[in-house]
């Protein structure tokens, strides 16, 4: 087996591997603790976390849909001040790299939890939720992710970066990349769930008590390979975290291949709490039997043109 | 790293068989680990479809039984209930089969200190748990009575053994197939002021669990109800099992039925209002000023 250097640069911060956990998918990630070491993945990206408390969507909140996850949680949370009272402390006593999701509901919601939370020892990296609410345009449009992106960017101190989530479905991924990246956004992750709707076979009304929720896990795998495609070869030095329905150390890999400095795993800790881990292990192995031995040289490979694979 | 000696495992485990049980399944699973940390009302989590299923949520069932030491190594063994596309491809396995479990899950009965009368109170299948609960009443000194209730009669589960577990035994049939005609409702009043009752156990669909909270409140008792619910994770993360409780301090919140629960004492929990967020919880957006809807 050759020898493999997981590190990789998110941004400029060197993280041991590139396998982190996605937003809203590992709750403040002490649940994992049972399964894993969350000091051995590359980060733990946490739920979005709100200004205020919030009790979230009534249920029914998920519905199983062929090889995905259709959710509408309503990002349930205890708020910024539980947030950093008791769960971001325990990531960093636990020494895992602490990425924090934060999702405003305005501009100057988005401000205060960027001081707070820039004010907080211990955090690795801001993720910026854009793509919720499910039904808002934030994510969508470039100017308003831009503005979201701009108060952040203020209040978070240098050395953190800023990544903005982006939504999959829209005009141009690029285009609200470039707008965002403009603003001061350190890097993007691509992509937040589809929106998409189920039908209850029984009472033949709408399944999620949200009506509608966001479409995750390997049925959103090859949207997210196609957005990080098209970011990287429109804006090859833009840092670009891929998301999407990643199940094993070759679909980590070929967001990686596509672009990606790093990639989350989301719906498959539903499935299996220790994917993380697994996943880590899996593409060191995808790695090495091919003698490829660092990930830095793979982000972006397959944009290579054949023959010049060395 | 340090892991809790106590917390969940997770395992592949094996299938050692799989049996019908009226209009149910019995699964037996060799599962290392899980059998040594079971308390009663907690669950196992389970794959389903296969490793290349495109079915990734996981089936959650309580434990019937846990057995650390056997011919196999330790087991555990769980009901099924047919309808559900991944319990009924659970039901088809044969021995041998492999699947992902993780185990045991979730917040145990209370058991009380003193040797106390206990009524364990069960509907359908979902009364597999309370046999092993009745088990570790007794070793307590616990008097044990059993109410099992459910549609009909091939809906009943454990009846039989229930004779050996327990002290009384009622059996209710919404068709009278078998035992009284009725819900366990009917009969749990009379039959809590007969015994004396001090903690009522209960292990079903949420109107059964209403109904033996109120009879347990009404009547002085306590009451541990397990609530039965799909549970995507198992593991606290997804966030999706979360029903109205109400705290030592009065306030509501939604919590998660895999992690803060599956079992909860009957007086917390907002029967009335499960599936929905109750103004006034925790969170809960305020009500809408003129009309129209919250948001």
């Amino acid at each position: 087996m050759t020898a493999v250097d997981l590190s990789t640069s998110l941004a400029g911060v060197t993280l041991p591997n590139p396998v982190m956990t996605a937003a809203g998918c590992a709750a403040a990630g002490r649940e994992l603790e049972p399964f894993l070491d969350v000091a051995a993945l590359g980060g733990v990206v946490t739920r979005s976390v709100t200004l205020d408390p919030r009790a979230g969507w009534p249920p029914p909140r998920m519905v199983e849909t062929a090889s995905g996850v259709l959710s509408g949680t309503g990002l349930q949370g205890p708020g910024i001040g539980g947030f950093l009272a008791t769960e971001l402390p325990w990531l960093v006593q636990r020494q895992a790299r602490a990425v924090v999701s934060i999702a405003g509901e305005s501009l100057a919601e988005f401000a205060e939890l960027a001081r707070r939370v820039g004010n907080s020892p211990g955090v690795t990296a801001v993720e910026v939720n854009l793509g919720w609410p499910e039904d808002a345009a934030t994510g969508r449009d470039p100017y308003q992710a831009s503005k979201v992106v701009n108060v952040v960017r203020r209040d978070v101190p240098r050395g953190i970066p800023v990544l903005a989530k982006l939504a999959p479905v829209v005009h141009s991924v690029v285009d609200v990349t470039r707008a965002v990246v403009k603003a001061g956004a350190d890097g993007v992750v691509l992509a937040h769930t589809v929106p998409g709707m189920a039908i209850d076979r029984r009472t033949l009304r709408p399944a999620l008590g949200g009506v509608t929720g966001g479409l995750s896990g390997p049925a959103v795998h090859a949207l997210a390979v196609r957005c990080v495609w098209e970011v990287h070869q429109a804006l090859p030095d833009v840092c670009v975290v891929g998301v999407g329905g990643v199940r094993t150390g070759y679909d980590a890999l070929e967001l990686l291949l596509a672009g990606a400095s790093a990639v989350q795993v989301g719906t498959m800790i539903f499935h299996d709490p220790s994917s993380p881990a697994r996943i880590v292990a899996e593409l060191e192995a995808e790695l090495s039997q091919r003698n490829l031995t660092r990930v830095a040289d793979v982000v972006g490979r397959a944009h290579r043109p054949e023959g010049e694979l060395s | 790293m340090t892991r809790a000696a106590t917390g969940p495992v997770q395992v592949t485990g094996e299938v050692l068989g799989v049996k019908r049980a009226g209009a149910f399944h019995h699964l037996t699973l060799v599962a290392a680990g899980v059998a040594e940390r079971f308390r009663p009302g907690t669950f196992v989590a389970l794959t389903v479809g296969g490793d290349l299923s495109q079915r990734l949520l996981r089936r959650t069932f309580p434990i019937y039984r846990a057995r650390p030491t056997g011919a196999y190594g330790g087991t555990v063994e769980v009901v099924l209930a047919t309808g559900d596309d991944g319990s009924d491809w659970l039901s088809r396995l044969g021995g041998g089969a492999r699947l992902d479990v993780l185990g045991p899950l979730g917040r145990p009965f209370a058991l009380p200190k003193e040797p106390v009368t206990c009524t364990l109170v069960g509907g359908g299948h979902a009364s597999a748990p309370l046999f092993g609960l009745a088990e570790r009443l007794r070793e307590r000194g616990c008097a044990v009575h059993m109410v099992l209730g459910a549609a009909t009669e091939t809906r009943l589960f454990g009846a039989l053994e229930a004779r050996r577990a327990a002290k009384t035994v009622i059996v209710t049939t919404e068709d009278g197939s078998v035992g009284m005609r009725g819900s366990v409702s009917a009969v749990l009043p009379d039959l809590l002021a007969r015994t004396s009752t001090d903690v009522v156990y209960a292990s079903g669909p949420h109107g059964l669990l209403h109904a033996a909270a109120e009879a347990a409140e009404a009547h002085g008792a306590w009451s541990q109800t397990a609530v039965e619910t799909d549970m995507p994770c198992g593991t606290g993360v997804c966030q999706a099992c979360v029903l109205p409780v109400v705290g030592e301090d009065g306030v509501t919140r939604m919590v998660r039925a895999c992690t803060e629960g599956p079992v909860f004492r009957g007086d917390r929990v907002r029967w009335r209002d499960l599936g929905t967020v109750p103004s006034g919880t925790w969170g809960a957006p305020p009500p809408a000023p003129t009309g129209g809807p919250a948001r």
